[in-house]
Parts: C-alpha cells; structure tokens; sequence
C-alpha cells in the first residue's frame, strides 16, 4: 500500500437490535483498504442474523465504488435477493454511491465453468475443426482453380500490375535469401559427401551427390519451405487485416471478386517467382558443390566437376527439381489467402490463423514433395 | 488532503500548448482549463487536432511548448511514481472503446486491478462485476469477448474500464458516435448518473449536438489552433465567429435546441 497520501484507515462498528444491523463506518472507505477490511467484514456478518441493515456514513472520509461494495456486502443474501437497507446518516453523494452498490449485488454474475469432461470436449472440437479445414481447404482450391479457368480466357480482367508488385516482393526480394541457403546447403551436402566417400577412395562421386541432391530435391524444397514461411505469413496477415477492417465486405459490395483481386494475383505471383527463385536456388547450390570439390581438399577442379555434372546427372534431374516448383506455388498462394480470409473480428484470430497458415503449408509442400518421389521412382525417373 | 493534490486546484490546466508536426502547427498559445466536478465538451471541425490535443491532455504526446498540470501540478515535475498515481486518476474512453480483443469484458476490467491494486483476484472479479452492472450492461455481457458486443455495448464496457479505479477526471472521445439515438440518450444519461455517483470531472469531445445541450455544463471550442471560447452554451452560441455560427446556427443545431428544451 503507497503511503504517500493521507488517508485513514478504514473501520467499522456493528451493532444489532432485534432484526436491525446498524454499520457505523469511520476512516476512507477506498480501493487502497477494501483488501483489508474484506475478509473480517464477510465473516462478522456471516456471524450475524438479521432483516434490516441501516448506515452510518457520518464518520466517512472519502468513499468510493470499491468502499460502496464493501458496505453492499452486508445487503447481499443470494442471487436475487437481498435485505433491505437504509442509509440513516450520509450525504448525497455517498447515498447515490450505495445506491449503485446494492443494485449491482443484485443478481448472480455468470461463472466461467470447468468440467472434467472439459479436455474430451476439446479433443473432439480439434478433430472436427480438422475435418473441416481439410475440407475447406480442398473446396478453396476447387473454387481457385474455377476461376483460374475462367480467367484464362478473360487475360485483360487479371490485375497484371499488383502481379507485377507482387512478384517484385515475393521473387526479387526473396532471391538473395534463397541463394544465400541454398550456397550452405550445398556446401554442406558436398563436404558430407567429401568425408564419407573418400573412405572409399572415390571422392569424385561427391559431384553426383551434390547434383542429384541439390537439383531433385533440396533447392525445390528449401525454396518452397521459406517462401511457405516467407510470404505465406505476409498473405494471410495482409488479407487478414483487410478482413478484420471491413475492407473484404467492402469489395464484396462494390462488386469486386476477392478471388480475382487478392487470390488470383499471389497465385500467378508465386508461380512465376518460384520456378525462377529455385533455378537461383540450384545455380548457389551447384556452385557451392564445385567450390568446395575445387577448394576444398579434394582436388576436383571445376572443368572436371563439371564434365562428370554432365555425363551423370544430366539435365533430367533438373527438370524433376523444376516441375514440382508450380504445385509448391500453388498450395503456398492458396493455403495463405484461405487462411487470410478466415480471419475473424479478433487479434487472437489473425494470430492463430498467420501460424497455422505457415504450418500448413509447410507441412503441404512437404507432403506433395513426398508424393511426387514415389511417383518418380515408380516411374522409374 | 495530501502533499499530491491540491483539491482546490483544476483537474487539468493547459497553458500556452504549442503543438507541431514539422512545419505543420496544429495548436498555438492554446490555453484550456478543466474546473472540478463539470462536464465540459470540446468541440471543433474535422483536423483541428481535438485528438492531438486529448493525447496531450492524456500525456501520451508531449508538447512542443507550454505546460500542462493536472491538480495544479505541473507535469514535468512529477516523478514516475507520482505520475502513476496521477494517471490512476485519469480514465478514458477511446472512440472504439479499445477493449483488448484477447480478453473478456470482465478480464478487460479486471486489468487496472490486477496492476495497481495487490487485492485478491475473487475481490477484483467481484468488483468488475459492479462496474459492469454500473455502466448498465447485462450480467451476462462479462464473459463475452469484445468480438461478441454491439458498438454500444464496447463502448459501456470501455466505460466500466476506465472507471475501473474510480478516477477523478474522465476523458471521452466521442463517446456517442456510432450510436443510435435512443443508446446516445441512454449513454448521456449513464454519464451524468455516474457523475453524480462517483464525484467526476469530465471532459469529452463530440460532435453530438444532443449530447452538448444536455449533459454538458460548458462547450470549449477549438478554433484558429487555439480555444477560442469555453463557456456555457448561450455565451458561445453569441460568439462571434464564422464556424461558431455555422455550427450552432446550423439546421441540426436548431432541432436539437428544440428538442432539448421540450
């Protein structure tokens, strides 16, 4: 309690005649001292058995709505009932104050309950907001896809300058992070191969390992996962603010498709820069390998690394890397815009909707990345 | 009472406030004075920085020149603690009513408490169940999130909010914009009821005519980067000035002045 204002204690006195509790209350009744006097002003009445209550308010200081509440405490019974008072001694404005103070004890505020069963019942509404999402997410793509192709043949109703925008931040500005990775991957990947082919004596064969590993998989994916990481958040945050602002019922009512004007663009967006980041994306990587062959201790100059590129990687595993690059895309746009125009009217939503925005498409890309290896190797690619 | 406040003193006193954004003056030489126990209204036309100069007011922007005090002292010479206690004696209303969309109406209440008071969280809930009854919500409303309340009733919850630590001086920003006519009465109406309860000084800017002919003990108006006049509502409806004429003169100025008086 800060001590640096003058106040007095506050105090009371009760005294009982036949039904009537008389309260004689002293001292400031405040915020700063209801603390104290709550407890031993409970129990003194619940010792009590009385009809009437009547108030001495002529030795108050100061009193305010905490102090008024206190007082109220001896009028309460239970939900919907209470005894009747009367403030015998008092001013205006400590009689308005009580006033307030018995009407609010009136009724019963609600309670925030907890059950045991509380935990079952959340297991159950996960699993059905599962469901859900997965199905809202497939009708989403459904609905994309329909517009896609209605669009096709209306090429001047696409909004080509924020496409143009749009690539500007998610290509351009992405690219020197995605070199910048896919250079340390690729290093990685060549000196792991380095240590553990030359037990065999075959250092050389790292040039496969690198080629075969950055082309097939690692540019496309790490690509794919920090633009999922990168822009998706930016989709869903931007269309969820816009959201939250109205300015999506806006547009509804002015007549603009929020497919045409928000989804559409990101879409065409991701679908030119991520092929183009992921080329980049194998180029670092590749160029890492050969220096680190080169420079690296094991003698493999750069003519040599990339002869043996030639003759046993070949330009297949390139295009096995670049065709997954426009499905990443896709699910990327998509899974961020759908999550952006589910936000809500609250904080909590744009939230809660950015994080699982960036998780499901993550975990989208990873999965699609899956399927497309099984269906190479089945086909013998 | 005490070595803090000087009861005697104005609530609020702005002297010779010089308010810019780079060349941009907004207030110049502008003096204000909130006297206690009114309910003083703060008029003026759209960018003439009645915002800016709540914000001041609130101390949540310093200004280029001059002095503001609350109870007679002067801001720059508080020390944190006592401009902590000073601002638990200031509550505001904010136009949306700026309830924090995480928590419930009665955790939003409970959040001053919960600061500045070391009181028992049951005490606490029980109080902001009274605030809310106050302000004339329904019981129910205290487990609702902000996202679940009409306009209205964010703005009485705001309410209950900022008079959770039953302040001396309560700033409202427009506290009836958005509302329909008959919750913009029931609104004035609470304001004046808690008033009288709770021993307030208010001060809030609006645009509502309703609100300035009924609830307000005196209108200031902000003018030509100053207050021009802070007066009861005969005195500046005589005063001599384009805007001031416009705006009282005007046709909803008259049907309020009727209605008001009917």
């Amino acid at each position: 309690m800060s001590s640096n204002r003058n106040t007095v204690p506050a105090q009371y006195h009760l005294t009982q005649s036949g039904q009537t509790v008389t309260l004689r209350a002293t001292g400031d009744w405040t915020l700063k001292h209801v603390g104290d006097i709550d407890p031993v002003l409970t129990r003194d009445l619940e010792g009590l058995d009385y009809d009437n209550v009547q108030y001495d308010f002529s030795g108050v200081g100061k009193l305010d709505t905490a102090g008024a509440f206190m007082f109220a405490r001896a009028v309460r019974i239970g939900p919907g009932e209470r005894h009747k008072w009367e403030v015998i001694e008092g001013n205006q404005g400590q009689r308005t104050l009580m006033q307030a103070a018995a009407d609010s004890v009136w009724g019963t505020p609600p309670k925030e309950t907890r059950q045991w069963y509380d935990s079952l019942a959340r297991i159950g509404i996960a699993t059905e907001r599962f469901c859900s999402e997965v199905i809202e997410t497939l009708a989403f793509v459904g609905k994309f896809f329909a517009v896609i192709f209605k669009l096709i043949f209306k090429p001047t109703q696409i909004r080509w300058k924020s496409v143009i925008a749009l690539i500007e931040e998610i290509g351009l500005n992405a690219a020197p992070i995605v070199m910048t990775l896919c250079f340390f991957i690729g290093a990685v990947i060549a000196y792991m191969g380095a240590n553990l082919l030359a037990s065999f004596g075959a250092s050389v064969f790292m040039v496969d390992l690198v080629g075969v590993s950055v082309l097939r998989e690692l540019a496309p994916i790490i690509t794919a996962i920090l633009i999922a990481g990168r822009s998706d958040s930016a989709f869903t945050a931007q269309i969820g603010a816009m959201k939250m602002r109205q300015e999506i019922d806006a547009m509804t009512v002015i007549g603009l498709d929020t497919f045409e004007t928000l989804v559409v663009p990101r879409a065409l967006a991701c679908l030119v820069s991520l092929p183009i980041l992921t080329f980049l994306g194998m180029m670092s990587g590749i160029f890492a390998g050969m220096l680190i062959a080169w420079l690296g201790g094991m003698d493999v100059s750069p003519i040599l690394f990339f002869n043996r590129l030639n003759e046993v990687v070949g330009v297949k595993s390139f295009w096995v890397g670049m065709v997954k690059t426009p499905f990443f895309a896709v699910i990327i746009a998509v899974i961020g815009c759908r999550q952006g125009l589910a936000v809500t009217g609250s904080v909590e939503s744009l939230g809660s909707r950015t994080t699982q925005s960036v998780v499901q498409s993550i975990f989208a890309v990873i999965a699609v990345n899956a399927i497309f290896a099984i269906l190479f190797f089945q086909m013998g690619i | 009472m005490s070595g803090l406040y000087n009861d005697t003193a104005p609530p609020m006193e702005a002297r010779g406030i010089l308010t810019q954004f780079g060349e941009n003056v907004i207030h110049e030489n502008l003096d204000f004075r909130v006297e206690k126990g009114e309910i003083i209204g703060l008029v003026g036309g759209s960018g003439t920085g009645k915002s800016v100069l709540l914000n001041t007011m609130l101390g949540l922007k310093d200004p280029e020149g001059g002095t503001i005090r609350y109870f007679g002292r002067d801001r720059k010479d508080l020390n944190p603690e006592e401009r902590a206690e000073i601002n638990n004696d200031m509550g505001v209303l904010f136009q949306g009513g700026a309830l924090f969309s995480s928590l419930t109406v009665r955790e939003n209440i409970m959040v001053p408490f919960r600061e500045h008071t070391d009181l028992p969280v049951p005490l606490i809930r029980e109080l902001a169940d009274m605030k809310i009854h106050m302000v004339g919500l329904p019981a129910q409303a205290a487990t609702l999130y902000p996202s679940d309340l009409s306009g209205g009733m964010k703005k009485r919850a705001g309410l209950a909010r900022s008079l959770a630590l039953d302040p001396k001086l309560l700033f409202l920003d427009e506290p009836t914009a958005g509302l329909d006519p008959v919750g913009a009465n029931a609104f004035d109406e609470l304001i004046l009821g808690l008033r009288e309860a709770m021993d307030l000084t208010i001060l809030m800017i609006t645009h509502d005519l309703d609100s300035l002919y009924t609830i307000c003990d005196r209108v200031a108006v902000l003018v030509d980067k100053r207050i021009a006049i802070a007066d009861s509502l005969p005195k500046v409806q005589a005063y001599q000035h384009p805007w001031v004429q416009e705006y009282f003169g005007g046709p909803r100025s008259r049907a309020a002045l009727t209605s008001g008086k009917t």
